[in-house]
């Protein structure tokens, strides 16, 4: 221990950055320390990898007859399936946004980001940054077994790299949605809970699965405004190349857009405003 | 050079519980303040007060003269915070968790890396750099906490009962690690609920219940309030007792020798005087006497707070062997009546 005056006298030749370029590089150091945490949380590994896999197989091969017959003519299950179950596995995967807040509040380590002198916005800015590449992940994953059980991009590449962008921009606002969730509960447990059970009404009753017109009439109303049901068809459509009988690129994405938009414009400021008082 | 802790009439409620009522203290540049009390006693919301993590109701805090509520950036960059509240990531390892506080801090990833090196080596972690803070000991935790908290070379650190649940060892080395960092320069507040802590480590020692102080001094200031450490010495009969008390008659100088009858149990001062002890039970041996029990029982909490609160007298009696190990239960206590 002959090194103690190493401890304090390296002093500040280092200076804090200013501004956004002090947000920026404080909300990379955060997604850096939530990306390193993915690989080391085997929870997380299976919400992200094995259960999208494991969802497009069941699917496809349990309830692919089936379902398969209600669809129109020419169109496969698989070309159905990927697009739906896309939005499905990306909105189940924010609650891990509430979860892992809700841990971290618990354990301090929120604590200890606030005593250091950081902009105030970069634990959240962070976090939901490191989500965007989770959940980009999780699309990509998706796709790859796509191809597997006959799923292609029929548009061509350019309009499915659009269709992962929608993805993920919807997931993202719902990942605002869930810093709330995970702020706002008292433990790991409840925001597990809190973050989890509305999102399966959410995404079974949409087109996700099923086409809605199986539905009975007074369901098919929510199903149809539904937002998780309008990024399924926009997801869709951008699979295929082609809109939905009816419809136009943009009365198809301009609901998704608002949405996205809506979602992240409410529940972002609230999110941040709720961490200042935390 | 005016105290670089300021804490004037500070106020912070949580509902109905009034966690501080009203505490005020200075810090001396260079100290160490220990902050003493039970559970509840208001110690850990002061030190989130001053940390910047909460804004305190009424009263006003400056740290290094800057004000805690409306220059809050600037004395977080010349804090340190480490104990039950702030955490280090367990998921991350010790290195990575130095880097990452390193890079937040506006180091370049490179300085980051070396100062993570110097606090690794420094609190004996190089070994363990690697592995996830999950695998780590208790002792090794508050080490890398410790460690993490001092990255930016703070001014002024908190340490919020950073021993509470830690072994002898790791405890004792905690203490030695705090004592280098004062040497350096380095000012301390200390919260724990352990007067043999606060004796330890502190310069002085601000006792705080019911979020107000209660006592203010030096570490012997309160000893001599509560008495100091005693020898008690259990017997199987209350003859061996009595035999006892006479045999040990000539050791207490002041005239404080107790018989506790209904526990077979005798209790002389001994203050930090440990060699008379020592010659307390041979001269009960050369006398024939074997006591089926003795320890150094050193003044608790408990005490401390009997005295200064000014039930000390009426605790004597009930103050057997049963009473003795209650610094939980007595904090539990003190919580419930804050609360009702």
């Amino acid at each position: 221990m002959s090194d103690t005056a190493t401890v304090s006298t390296e002093t500040a030749t280092y200076r804090r950055p200013s501004g956004l370029n002090a947000i920026y590089q404080d909300s990379r150091v955060i997604a850096w320390r939530n990306l390193v945490h993915l690989p080391r949380t085997p929870q997380l590994v299976i919400f992200t990898l094995i259960q999208p896999i494991m969802f497009v197989l069941l699917f496809t091969y349990v309830f692919g007859g089936a379902i398969g017959k209600a669809l129109p003519p020419g169109v496969s299950y698989a070309q159905f399936l990927i697009p739906g179950i896309m939005v499905q596995t990306l909105v189940f995967g924010t609650s891990a946004t509430a979860v892992g807040l809700a841990e971290d509040l618990q354990n301090g380590i929120i604590d200890r980001f606030r005593s250091l002198p950081i902009s105030r916005s970069a634990v959240l800015n962070g976090r939901i940054l490191a989500d965007m590449i989770r959940l980009t992940a999780v699309a990509t994953v998706l796709v790859v077994i796509g191809y597997v059980v006959g799923f292609r991009f029929q548009g061509g590449l350019g309009l499915g790299l659009l269709m992962i962008l929608v993805a993920v921009a919807f997931g993202t606002s719902m990942c605002w949605i869930m810093t709330n969730i995970g702020m706002r509960v008292k433990d790991a447990e409840t925001a597990q809970t809190a973050g989890f059970v509305w999102l399966f009404p959410l995404t079974f009753i949409s087109s996700v699965f099923t086409p809605v017109y199986t539905m009975p009439a007074w369901l098919q109303v929510f199903a149809r405004n539904n937002p998780v049901t309008l990024v399924a068809n926009l997801l869709r459509a951008l699979s295929v190349g082609e809109v939905l009988p009816g419809s136009t690129w943009v009365s198809m994405s301009l609901p998704v857009f608002l949405w996205i938009v809506g979602i992240t414009a409410v529940a972002a400021p609230l999110a941040v405003n709720r961490y200042r008082q935390a | 050079m005016p105290p670089i802790i300021e804490v004037e009439n500070l106020h912070k409620s949580f509902g109905d519980t009034h966690a501080l009522a009203g505490v005020s203290f200075q810090v001396e540049r260079g100290s160490v303040l220990g902050l003493l009390g039970p559970n509840g006693a208001g110690k850990t919301t002061a030190v989130r007060v001053l940390a910047t993590l909460l804004a305190p109701d009424q009263g006003t805090a400056r740290v290094g003269g800057l004000d805690v509520s409306t220059q809050a950036n600037a004395v977080r960059s010349i804090i340190g915070l480490t104990g039950q509240y702030a955490a280090v990531d367990e998921k991350l390892t010790g290195a990575e968790n130095l880097r990452m506080v390193g890079r937040l801090l506006g180091m370049s990833s490179s300085q980051a890396r070396s100062r993570a090196t110097v606090l690794l080596e420094r609190f004996d972690l190089s070994d363990a750099a690697d592995r996830q803070v999950t695998t780590y000991s208790g002792g090794m935790r508050r080490r890398v906490d410790l460690a993490v908290s001092l990255v930016g070379s703070p001014e002024v650190l908190f340490l919020d009962e950073p021993t509470t649940g830690l072994d002898p060892a790791s405890r004792s080395e905690l203490w030695a690690i705090t004592r280098e960092l004062v040497a350096d320069g380095t000012t301390v507040l200390l919260t724990t609920q352990y007067l043999d802590e606060a004796d330890e480590l502190a310069d002085r020692i601000v006792v705080i219940d019911h979020g107000q102080v209660i006592e203010e001094g030096t570490a012997d200031e309160l000893k001599d309030r509560t008495g100091g450490r005693s020898l008690e010495i259990e017997f199987e009969t209350t003859a061996e007792l009595a035999a006892a008390a006479s045999v040990l008659q000539p050791f207490s100088a002041k005239g404080e020798l107790q018989q506790n009858e209904q526990d077979c149990l005798l209790s002389l001062s001994v203050d930090s005087d440990t060699a008379l002890a020592v010659r307390a039970i041979a001269a009960l041996t050369d006398a024939g006497l074997s006591p089926a029990d003795f320890r150094l029982h050193r003044p608790s909490l408990d005490d401390v707070f009997m005295a200064l609160t000014g039930h000390g007298t009426e605790t004597e009696e009930q103050e057997g062997p049963n009473s003795i190990p209650g610094h939980a239960k007595s904090g539990d206590t003190n919580t419930e009546a804050m609360n009702s």
